[in-house]
This record gives structure tokens, sequence and C-alpha cells, in this order.
């Protein structure tokens, strides 16, 4: 995991998501002295996926900070070095974890900007591991972008491929107001990808049309993007052409690239592991109806988690909440033939 | 829970109303706010909504029938309460249905097969799976949903249908007869009496009353509208797309009619008993003829709208005409009337005109024959008969074909180039 600026500038170079965030971090504390990370487990241990490990030795105490479990205080303290100056990067280290800070998140980091009338701004990043189908269970495996999406203030990415988590934490890192990051955790080490050389940014709030189709199209982030591409390059084969939406911000939500879609194929399936109720997928079918219902040649339809407290730790139980390619495409054939 | 509907109260001073048509029957669902039934009195026809979701139990009031405002006219029951399929099935009016009383998918008794889908009408078991793309692609492609074998679930009609048979069916949208070619006429039975709805009762009136009154006097002219047709090809494709409406000879002919009534002011008259009344405004009338019906809308002002504001202005009240929604402002205030009658391939006719004006004009078939022309030659030219009908007390023969022999000119005189 050993990864050097040589390496990086020399060209394009093939990572998996974690690798991604680890070299995008680390470029961003050479580059810039006001980047400071700070988190549960960041420093002597070296992050509990080894994304900031040895970032101590090179970078010092005073930029990799060990905090105290107390997320409140990890966030509340980056926001005031974010206000004064500083480029902080905290780390929750799961999304689980993140509920003690939401009044620093949401009451004081989203409103800083509004609050001092533009005198200060909020340069800070959250980045979160999220998600589920590692056996988290109950505490380890939760989505939390619905929590927050509803905050005007707030920016929420969620990329999926490494090349979109570099550019994408480059921009979060550059922008000024305050951005929550949220890193898949089983896409950490599974999903790999070129990830071009240098620094580069991606615009936060611009979704990726991965693939054209004609018949139906498919909104997803995260993990279950690569699964619904997987399914939408099964059907093909079946003659059914799916076009497939990365989202990779949640908000802001690239609302032209969807309705553009919609308009083109007619019929809308949205993916996502969150539960459904006021999920992600239900401000999208407000936007759709709202915008483009009379290009709709089907209902809507919202593939999601059942509304149950926690994702089972029994595998069947974990299974049975998690979709999988071959629901994603057993819905997708479905509304195709609707 | 039943709930009875009564007759409403259309406009301040009316009192009563007639049944023109039920849109539901009995053992059909109908959703809240859809229309149902369908109201006239001697100034317009309504469509009624349903007030409250259901099923269509019983029909209090035939077809035809007139009764007071706040007399009940049917019961829906609310979806709950209709599970005794037995009983609605005894009260159908199977009897009183002048047509074969078929499957959903039949054309109702006022049917234009090839009218385009109207929500108002399309019975709800089918609107459940008719999306909103559909119903837009239907409403623009001009395309009758119901007419449509689905290749969705369940047969349902997918917007791919609608756009596959826009493709391959001839649109209707602006012609202004119902087609013989593809469309289907109520046919009455053989034996029966159609009681007169409110609509023909006006019709006979004042048919009566303009033949008894006008003392009509006819003449034609042909005209050769070779260059004419032309210049309406070449406008054609981009008229549509701009204007979602086809573009026919009609917005042409009224052009060339309002300028020979400038220059033939008498024509665009009205007899009255102290004198002639020569008018100001130029109103053009529009004979729209639906399967049941004669309407004749109004386009104000036609001597001041260029051609393809004609078009569109004729456009539109061709399909308020088709669904039904003509309101009094459209059918009031005609000075003068075209009538386009050669759609089914009249080349000849006497039309009665519409009282208090005086004359009409006719647009009969374009068909080609071989024409004497210049030098002697014989050439195949697309030619029309204009017909006009006079009133005899307004005009004399001199002045009428004056007006008859402008209006060949100018239209002999349009395209092959220029702008609409």
């Amino acid at each position: 995991m050993a990864v050097t600026t040589s390496d990086m500038t020399a060209s394009a170079q093939t990572m998996n998501n974690v690798e991604a965030v680890r070299a995008t971090l680390y470029d961003a504390l050479r580059s810039d002295d006001r980047v400071i990370i700070l988190g549960e487990d960041v420093g002597a241990r070296g992050n509990v996926f080894l994304i900031t490990k040895d970032f101590i030795d090179e970078f010092g105490e005073r930029r990799i900070i060990d905090t105290p479990i107390a997320e409140a205080s990890i966030v509340g303290i980056a926001v005031g070095m974010a206000m004064e100056g500083l480029r902080p990067i905290a780390e929750i280290q799961f999304a689980d974890f993140i509920y003690p800070a939401f009044n620093q998140i949401v009451g004081e980091a989203a409103k800083t900007r509004y609050r001092s009338n533009g005198e200060y701004t909020c340069p800070l990043v959250i980045r979160t591991p999220y998600g589920g189908g590692v056996r988290g269970a109950l505490s380890h495996s939760v989505s939390v972008e619905a929590l927050f999406y509803h905050v005007p203030g707030l920016k929420i990415v969620a990329p999926a491929f490494p090349a979109d988590v570099k550019g994408l934490l480059n921009a979060s890192i550059d922008d000024p107001d305050p951005v929550l990051f949220l890193e898949h955790k089983k896409t950490y080490r599974l999903i790999k990808g070129e990830v071009p050389a240098g620094h580069y940014t991606i615009p936060i709030g611009k979704a990726n049309l991965l693939k054209e189709g004609t018949q139906l199209s498919v909104v997803s982030y995260g993990l279950y993007v690569h699964w619904a591409l997987e399914a939408a390059n099964a059907l093909d084969a079946e003659g059914i052409s799916v076009e497939v939406i990365d989202l990779r911000s949640i908000r802001p939500m690239d609302r032209g690239t969807i309705l553009q879609s919609v308009e083109k194929t007619r019929k809308l399936l949205i993916v996502h592991e969150d539960n459904k109720f006021g999920g992600v997928g239900a401000e999208i079918s407000a936007m759709v109806a709202e915008e483009a219902l009379f290009h709709l040649d089907a209902p809507i339809r919202r593939l999601c988690a059942p509304d149950v407290p926690a994702m089972g730790y029994a595998e069947t139980l974990e299974h049975e909440y998690m979709s999988s390619p071959a629901k994603i495409a057993a819905a997708m054939r479905e509304l195709a033939t609707f | 829970m039943p709930t009875t509907v009564t007759m409403p109260q259309l406009g301040e001073t009316v009192t009563e109303g007639t049944v023109a048509q039920w849109l539901k029957r009995p053992g059909d669902n109908v959703e809240k706010y859809e229309p149902f039934v369908e109201v006239s009195t001697d100034k317009v026809n309504a469509e009624v909504p349903a007030p409250v979701s259901g099923v269509l139990r019983e029909l209090l009031v035939k077809e035809g029938e007139t009764v007071a405002t706040g007399t009940p006219i049917a019961v829906i029951d609310s979806v709950e309460a209709a599970t005794d399929t037995s009983r609605v099935e005894a009260n159908r009016m199977a009897s009183d249905e002048p047509m074969p009383g078929g499957p959903s998918a039949q054309p109702r008794s006022n049917g234009h097969a090839a009218r385009p889908a109207e929500p108002a009408f399309v019975p709800a078991q089918v609107l459940r799976g008719v999306s909103p793309a559909v119903r837009r692609l239907a409403r623009e492609h001009s395309v009758d949903v119901r007419a449509l074998k689905g290749t969705g679930s369940g047969g349902r009609v997918t917007a791919q249908d609608v756009i596959g048979a826009a493709a391959t069916t001839p649109s209707v949208a602006a012609g202004l007869v119902v087609s013989s070619g593809t469309s289907t006429y109520a046919q009455p039975l053989p034996g029966t009496t159609i009681p007169l709805n409110q609509a023909r009762k006006i019709i006979a009136q004042r048919m009566v009353e303009s033949k008894h009154t006008a003392p009509h006097a006819w003449s034609t002219v042909e005209v050769d509208v070779t260059m004419l047709w032309k210049w309406r090809d070449r406008e054609k494709a981009a008229f549509e797309r701009e204007t979602g409406y086809k573009l026919t000879l009609l917005p042409f002919f009224i052009r060339a009619v309002v300028q020979s009534l400038a220059t033939f002011p008498l024509v665009n008259g009205r007899f009255a008993n102290d004198g002639i009344q020569v008018l100001k405004d130029v109103n053009i009338g529009i004979a729209i003829g639906l399967a049941s019906n004669l309407v004749v809308p109004v386009v104000r002002n036609a001597d001041r709208l260029t051609i393809k504001a004609l078009g569109v202005a004729a456009g539109e009240l061709v399909n308020k005409a088709r669904k039904n929604k003509l309101g009094p402002d459209d059918l009031a205030g005609g000075t003068f009337t075209v009538n386009n009658n050669g759609a089914n391939g009249s080349i000849l006719s006497a039309p009665i005109i519409n009282g208090g004006q005086a004359g009409i004009v006719t647009m009969e078939a374009v068909v080609k024959r071989p024409v004497v022309v210049e030098g002697d030659a014989i050439a195949i030219r697309q030619m029309m008969n204009c017909c006009l009908s006079l009133d005899h007390r307004v005009l004399d023969g001199y002045t009428a074909s004056g007006f008859l022999a402008d209006l060949k000119r100018r239209l002999e005189s349009m395209g092959p180039d220029g702008t609409i």
C-alpha cells in the first residue's frame, strides 16, 4: 500500500477505492500544509482500513490527529479549524457512529456561511465508510445519506469508482463549504479501476451516464451502481436496453442528466441500499414526477432496502436486506416489459 | 354508499338540461372528476364530472330526455359498495343503447373511431393502463389508444405502441369531415326512432328558418388549384412541425375568401327589415361535420389573419369541435361561412345559408382533370369546384358571380411560391 507522489504523477494507475482515497489524501497533505486529518485511529493505527497508514510518520502528530471516541468533538473541532483557515478532513470511523456529530454537521457546519453572512465559510470534508454487505450487522452497515440530504448548505458525494473517488475527493477538499464524503466499504477493495495521474477534480453535482440504453433508465450510487451495471449488461443479451446513471453526488443532484434520460427512455428505476421511505429515491421520484410526468410510460419504481431498523447479522438476513445483480435485473426486466 | 347525482345548473338562468349522451354505462367504473355524462342546454354542451369514484349503478334519465335542474339523473356506488354485480347487470339499460352494447373498445355512438385519445371517453378499466406518456403521445399524434393492440404487460398500450401506430396510421387531426375511409358512422337500427337531442332540434329549426326566409340561389365556378396545391405541399411539413396541426387548403381558401369579401362587401352583409346591413367585421364560420352533429365555429376577424394564423385557428376549432368543447363564444358572430365539403369526394353541392348571413361557399373535392389550357393544349390540372349559395334578398347574380370570379382569380394566382 505504499504510495508515493512519483508513482502518482507518472501515469494512470490501476487502484482499488481504498488506494484511491489513500493516494488522494496523501497528495493533498503533500501539496497543502493547511490539510489536516483527524479522527479515531487515523494516526498510530493508520485507520481501520489502513488508509492513513504511516501518514503520522511523514506528516507528524499536528497534522494527523488521533482523537478520542467522541464524534461531536471530531466534527466540532474540525468546524473551528475550517472557519479559521485550515482544510480539515475529519474521519468518522464508520457512518454508524456519525449521530453524535449531527448537531455539528447540520446545525453548525452547514449553516456557517449563512449565519456569518458570508464572512466565514466552512471548508470541511467529513469522510466516512458506509454501507453493508460485509457482515457488519447492526453498527457497521448503515447508509446515512438520507439523514443529511435534506439539509441545505451541505454537499454529499458518494463515488463508486476509484477515478471518481480521487476527482471528487479533490473537489471536496477544494470546496469552500462542508462536504460529506461517503465511501462504500464493500467497494473499498472489491472495485478496481484506472485512476488518472496528477491533480484533477470532478465537479460535485454531476452524474455520470455509465451506459446508454433506450428502454429504461436506472439511477443508482455507491455499490449498487456496479450491480446495476452488471445487470444491465446481462440484459443486453435478452435484447433489453437499459441506461445506467451513476449519481456520484447526492446533493446537489444532477437533475438534468436524470430528466434527459427519463425523457428518452420514459421509464425510471431507482436502486439504492438505503431503505425506501424518505430515501434519496423519494426525492428523485418526486422531481421526475414534477418535471417529466408526461414523458413517463410506467410508474416510477424504487428498489430499496426494507424499512427495518437495521441490517441483520445472519447471512440470510443480510442477503434479504441487500439487493443483488439478479434482483436488480428482475426489476429492470419487469419495468422494461411493462 | 350510493350517491345520487342530480342535473346540474349550467348557467344562472338555466332551469333545465338535456342528457345529450351518457359517456358511461351502468357497471362502468368512474373516477372522481371524470366526465360521465354530457348535458346540453339551449346554449352549450358540457361534460359533467362524477362527484365520487365508484361504479355507475343506474341511469335515471334516458339520452335525449330533458329534466329540471336538481332532478336525480344517476346513481353511483362507491367502489366498496358495488360488489353485487348481478344487480348491476340487471340494471343495465342495454335495450336503450342505439349501438350494439359491445366491449369498452367499441367507439361510442357519436363515434369517430380515429378521434385522438380523450381521457374523458376512455373507460376506467382502459384508463388504468394509459400512462401519461401514452396520453400525451396519443394526443400529439392523433392516435386512438383504444384501437391499438398493446404490447405491454397485460396488453397495456405502451408509448412505443403509440409511436408505431402514429407512423403507420394516417392522421385526421385537421381534416374537416370525418373521412369515409377510416371512420365508423354510427348506424341506427332500422325500425327504431332516434329521439331528438338538443343539437338536432336546433339544427332542424335553423335549417327550416333559413330555407324558408332566405330565397336561395346558386352558382358554381371551377378553380384550377394546381399551383396552390404545390404551395401547400411545400409548407405542409414545416407548418405541422411548428404548430402541431395539419395544413389543409382551408386556410388558403379562407384567405382568398376574405380578400374577395373586401372587394365585394355586400357579400359580407345581412338582410334586415330596415335595410341591408353591410358588416364591418369579417368573421368566417367553418362548417364542421361530425357524425351526429353539425357545428359552425367562427374565426373572428379572419381578414386580419395570415394564412398560417388561419390554419392554427381552424385547427384549434376543429379540435375543440371533436372534443365537444366549443363554447358559445366560438359559435357566435359569423358573417359568412365556408364549407370544406370535398373531403369525401363531393364535387357539387347546394348548401343552406347559415341564418343571418348573405352566403356560404364550398370547397369541393380537388380532382385531377384534363383541362384545355392556353394555346388549346390539354393539360392535367388539379381542379376544385366552389359552390356559392346566396340570399337573393341581399345579392343578385351580378354581384355573386363577380364575387365568385374574384375568388377564382385569387385562388388561381396563389402559389407555387409565397409566404404563409
